[in-house]
C-alpha cells in the first residue's frame, strides 16, 4: 500500500465510511500532502464507495482543497476591493520579487506557493495576507517580505 | 405525503392539495403552466434555474415554485408582471452564457431553453457574457454521447440523472462561480470514464448540451451509394416511440408506417431486430436450462443467477462496477449484434450479396448501442457486424428530411428474411419483457405446456416497480427434463441502473437466490431508452408500455420458438441453439473495466 493509501485508510477509520466524512478526509490529506492528487482522490472514492467524479466535484469546489501540487507553505493575498485599495498589488509585486515566482506558481524548492484569495473578512485591517492558517493583517511590502523570510529561515 | 389538505389560492382560484405539494404541482392541477428548466418529474428537486419563480403574497422575495411547498391560506400569482419580468431576466441571464447557435444545433426545435426564449421574446443581449460560451469545445470522444459545455445552463438534471436513476455519477458539478461546469473526474473525456453511454442524461437535458453522436449523414451516404446494399433493423421499442416525434401522442403504435417510411427513405431491405430477439430467447433460454442442468445434475460449478445481456448500457455498467460477476452474464450477444452478425453471413448468403458491399444500419431506442456496435468483439462476420446505429430521434429526423408525410403513410410489412417476429420479441422493449418471453418458451420446452398465465400474459413480471420478483413452479415435466420436476424457478427483474446496482449488491453478498435476472439499463426498459423521443416521464413511459403489450396481444404468434424464420434458420444455418455456429456468431465475452 502506498503512503497516500495508508494515510487515507487512517483518516477513514477516524472519520467513518459515510459520505459525511468526505470533507474531513480531504482536509486531512491536504494537511499532509498540501494538495489532492488524482491518485488520492481515487483512493478516497474507493474507500467511501463514491464515484471519482463526485470526489473531484467536491474537491474542486473549495479553494482550500487544491487539486494541483502546492508548496509546503501557501501564501494567499486578499484580492478583494478593500485590500485592493489598500495596496495589495504592491505586496504581490514584492513577494513575486523575493520568491522569484508569479501568482499561482510554486517555488523551485517547493517551499512556497503564492496565491490570491477572495475576501478573508479582514477588510478593516487590510491589506491582509494568509500564510497557511495564520493571518497577517495590516501588512506592507517590507512586513510581508520579512514574514516570508522568517518562515523560510525557520524551515531550513 | 400526508393526507392533510391545504387550501390556497393560485391566481385567485381556490384549490385544495395534499400537504407537502409544491406550488408548481398545485398550479399544474389548475392547468396553469409554470415554466421549468431544472425541475424534472423523474428527479429530485434542485431549485437552481429560477425560471419557475412565482409571487407569494406577503413574501419579500419571489419563490421557486418547484421547491416551495404550499401552506394554508397562501395566495400565489404565477404570471404577474413582477413574475414575468423576473423570469425574463432569468432567461436572459441563462442565454448570456449560452451558445445560441440554434440553427446548427441538433436540438433546434426541441429545446426547452429555446422555447422559453421564444415565449418571452428575448431580444438583444442585455447582460454581458462573463462565461465565454463560444470558447468551449464539445467533447465528442464518446461514440454515443456528445457533450457541449457551451450550451450547458448548469441545471444539473444530467448530474441528478446519472446519480439518482443510474448510480453511475460519471458527471458531477465541478468548481464554482463562473468556473462552474458539469464535468467528469479530472475533466477527462467521456470515453475514458465510467459513463455507460445509456443516454439518460440526453433525455433530460433541456438544451443541446447533451445529445447523441449522430450518424445521419453517413447513413444517407450509404443509401445514396448504388454499390451498397443497405439493410436496416428496427428495435422493439422504436415502433412505439417514433410517433411522438412525428405528430402522435405517446403510446401510438406506428410499426407499419415506420416500415413504409424506411422503404421510402431508400433502405434496400427493412428488417426487424425482433427476429433476433426471438432468436435470443432460443439461445438464452437454452443457456439457462443448460446452466441449471450443470448445477443440478452434473454438480458443476456454474455462475448463477444467470443475467440477461441485451442492454449494452447495463453490460458496460457491470464491466465497470461488478467485474466479479461477469460470468453470470449470459454469453448471448444483444439482439442488435446477433442481427448484425447474421446479416453479413446468413442473409448475405441467402440473398447472394457480397457482405463487403453491405451496410448494416440499426434503429435503436438507445445510445449505448452506438458504442456496442464498435466493440472489437462485434466483428464475427468478418466485418463490423453493425455499421451505424441511429436513435429513434435520428430516424424521425430522417423521415422529415425525406419529405414524408408520416401520418398519411399506408402501413407496410417487413421484408424477408429476418423480418418475421412474435409478440414475445416485441415485449423486449419493456422492463420484464425478456423474462416474460423467456418463460413463455422455456416453460413450454420443459413441460410441453403453455405457461400457466391467462392469455400468456405473465402479469407479475410487468410494471415499473424498481426490482420485481416472481416464482414459477415447474411440474409434470417431459422425461428429458426430469431434473427440474418440482423445482421452483425464481427470477428477478431490475430496470434503471440504480435498481440494478441494488440488486447486484445483493447478489454479490449472496443474499439473492435467483436463477435468472433480467436487467435493462434504462428506466422502464428500452421504451424509456436514451435514444427515445424527448420528453420522458413516468406517465409517458406507462403509455409506451401499454402500446408494447398491445402490440404483443395483436400478433398471431406470441412465443419465440414458434417464429417460422427462427425455425428455418436453425434448420438451414445454425443447427441448434448453443451449437457450433451459434457459438461463433451469436455469443460473446465481456471485459472487466476499472471503475476509477
Amino acid at each position: 500500500m502506498s503512503n497516500i493509501e495508508t494515510l487515507i485508510k487512517t483518516l477513514v477509520e477516524k472519520h467513518g465510511k459515510t459520505r459525511n466524512s468526505l470533507m474531513p478526509v480531504l482536509q486531512g490529506i491536504v494537511k499532509e500532502e498540501h494538495f489532492l492528487s488524482e491518485e488520492a482522490m481515487i483512493a478516497v472514492a474507493k474507500e467511501l464507495d463514491l464515484s471519482a467524479a463526485d470526489v473531484y466535484g467536491t474537491a474542486s469546489f473549495y479553494t482550500f482543497l487544491d487539486t494541483v501540487p502546492r508548496g509546503k507553505n501557501i501564501i494567499r493575498i486578499c484580492k478583494t476591493i478593500s485590500c485592493h485599495m489598500k495596496g495589495k498589488d504592491e505586496i504581490i509585486e514584492a513577494l513575486e520579487d523575493v520568491l522569484k515566482i508569479k501568482v499561482g506558481e510554486t517555488t523551485h524548492d517547493k517551499k512556497f506557493t503564492l496565491l490570491t484569495a477572495n475576501c478573508l473578512g479582514w477588510c478593516h485591517k487590510g491589506p491582509v495576507m494568509l500564510v497557511n492558517d495564520e493571518v497577517f493583517p495590516e501588512i506592507n511590502q517590507q512586513k510581508a517580505v520579512e514574514i516570508i523570510e522568517g518562515i523560510a529561515k525557520a524551515s531550513k | 405525503m400526508s393526507e392533510y389538505l391545504v387550501n390556497l389560492k393560485i391566481n385567485n382560484i381556490p384549490v385544495s392539495v395534499k400537504e407537502g405539494t409544491t406550488i408548481l404541482d398545485a398550479a399544474k392541477k389548475l392547468n396553469f403552466n409554470v415554466p421549468t428548466l431544472c425541475n424534472h418529474p423523474d428527479l429530485s428537486v434542485a431549485g437552481n434555474c429560477r425560471v419557475c419563480v412565482v409571487e407569494v403574497k406577503g413574501a419579500r422575495l419571489l419563490a421557486a415554485s418547484c421547491a416551495t411547498p404550499v401552506s394554508e391560506g397562501m395566495e400565489v400569482l404565477t404570471n404577474s408582471e413582477k413574475v414575468r419580468t423576473a423570469r425574463k431576466h432569468v432567461i436572459e441571464l441563462l442565454l448570456s452564457e449560452h451558445n445560441a447557435d440554434c440553427t446548427k444545433c441538433f436540438k433546434n426545435g426541441h429545446c426547452e431553453l429555446q422555447d422559453l426564449a421564444s415565449e418571452y421574446r428575448i431580444g438583444d443581449h442585455v447582460f454581458i457574457d462573463l462565461v465565454k460560451a463560444k470558447d468551449k469545445i464539445a467533447d465528442i470522444s464518446s461514440p454515443s454521447i456528445s457533450k457541449d459545455d457551451s450550451k450547458c445552463i448548469r441545471c444539473q438534471r444530467c448530474v441528478r440523472t446519472c446519480d439518482e436513476l443510474q448510480s453511475v455519477s460519471a458527471l458531477a458539478v465541478v468548481k464554482k462561480g463562473d468556473h462552474q461546469k458539469i464535468s467528469t473526474f479530472m475533466n477527462k473525456p467521456l470515453h475514458e470514464v465510467v459513463c455507460t453511454n445509456c443516454g439518460q442524461c440526453i433525455n433530460r437535458c433541456p438544451t443541446g448540451a447533451l445529445t447523441e453522436r449522430t450518424y445521419i449523414e453517413e447513413v444517407w451516404k450509404a443509401i445514396n451509394d448504388p454499390l451498397k446494399h443497405v439493410v436496416v433493423q428496427t428495435a422493439p421499442a422504436v415502433r412505439i416511440g417514433l410517433g411522438e416525434d412525428l405528430g402522435y401522442d405517446p403510446g401510438e403504435r406506428v410499426t407499419g408506417k415506420m416500415v413504409a417510411a424506411l422503404k421510402h427513405i431508400g433502405f434496400d431491405s427493412v428488417l426487424d431486430t425482433d427476429f433476433t430477439a426471438d432468436l435470443t430467447i432460443m439461445e438464452e433460454g437454452t443457456e439457462l436450462l443448460t446452466r441449471l442442468k450443470k448445477a443440478l445434475v452434473d454438480g458443476e460449478k456454474v455462475a448463477l443467477p444467470m443475467m440477461t445481456s441485451c442492454s449494452p448500457g447495463w453490460i458496460k455498467f457491470q464491466e465497470h462496477m461488478f467485474p466479479d460477476l461477469l460470468d453470470n452474464l449470459s454469453t448471448c450477444k444483444s439482439p442488435q449484434q446477433m442481427f448484425g452478425a447474421l446479416a453479413k453471413t446468413y442473409y448475405a448468403k441467402k440473398k447472394g450479396i457480397d457482405p463487403k458491399n453491405m451496410v448494416s444500419v440499426s434503429i435503436m431506442p438507445c445510445t449505448a448501442k452506438k458504442f456496442e456496435c464498435g466493440r472489437p468483439e462485434m466483428r464475427d462476420s468478418g466485418y463490423q457486424d453493425v455499421d451505424y446505429v441511429l436513435t429513434t430521434r435520428e430516424l424521425a429526423m430522417m423521415v422529415k428530411q425525406a419529405g414524408i408525410n408520416f401520418m398519411k403513410l399506408e402501413d407496410e410489412h417487413y421484408d424477408s428474411i429476418m423480418g418475421n417476429s412474435t409478440g414475445a420479441a416485441v415485449i423486449f422493449g419493456a422492463t420484464g419483457g425478456v423474462m416474460e418471453a423467456a418463460l413463455r418458451t422455456a416453460y413450454e420446452i420443459v413441460t410441453g405446456r403453455e405457461v400457466p398465465f391467462t392469455n400468456l400474459n405473465i402479469m407479475p413480471l410487468r410494471g415499473f416497480e424498481g426490482v420485481k420478483e416472481a416464482k414459477v413452479m415447474i411440474k409434470d415435466v417431459k422425461p428429458e427434463w426430469s431434473f427440474l420436476e418440482g423445482a421452483e424457478l425464481s427470477v428477478a427483474i431490475a430496470h434503471g441502473l440504480h435498481n440494478a446496482n441494488t440488486l447486484m449488491k445483493a447478489v454479490r453478498e449472496g443474499k439473492a437466490n435467483y436463477h435468472f435476472i433480467e436487467v435493462m439499463g434504462c428506466p422502464g426498459g428500452c421504451l424509456g431508452g436514451g435514444g427515445q423521443p424527448i420528453p420522458t416521464s413516468p406517465e409517458i413511459r406507462s403509455k409506451r408500455a401499454e402500446a408494447i403489450y398491445g402490440e404483443d396481444e395483436g400478433l398471431p404468434l406470441r412465443k419465440s420458438h414458434e417464429n417460422p424464420e427462427v425455425i428455418q434458420i436453425y434448420k438451414d444455418f445454425l443447427g441448434e441453439p448453443l451449437g457450433h455456429k451459434s457459438h461463433d456468431l451469436l455469443h460473446t465475452h465481456y471485459k472487466p473495466r476499472i471503475r476509477y
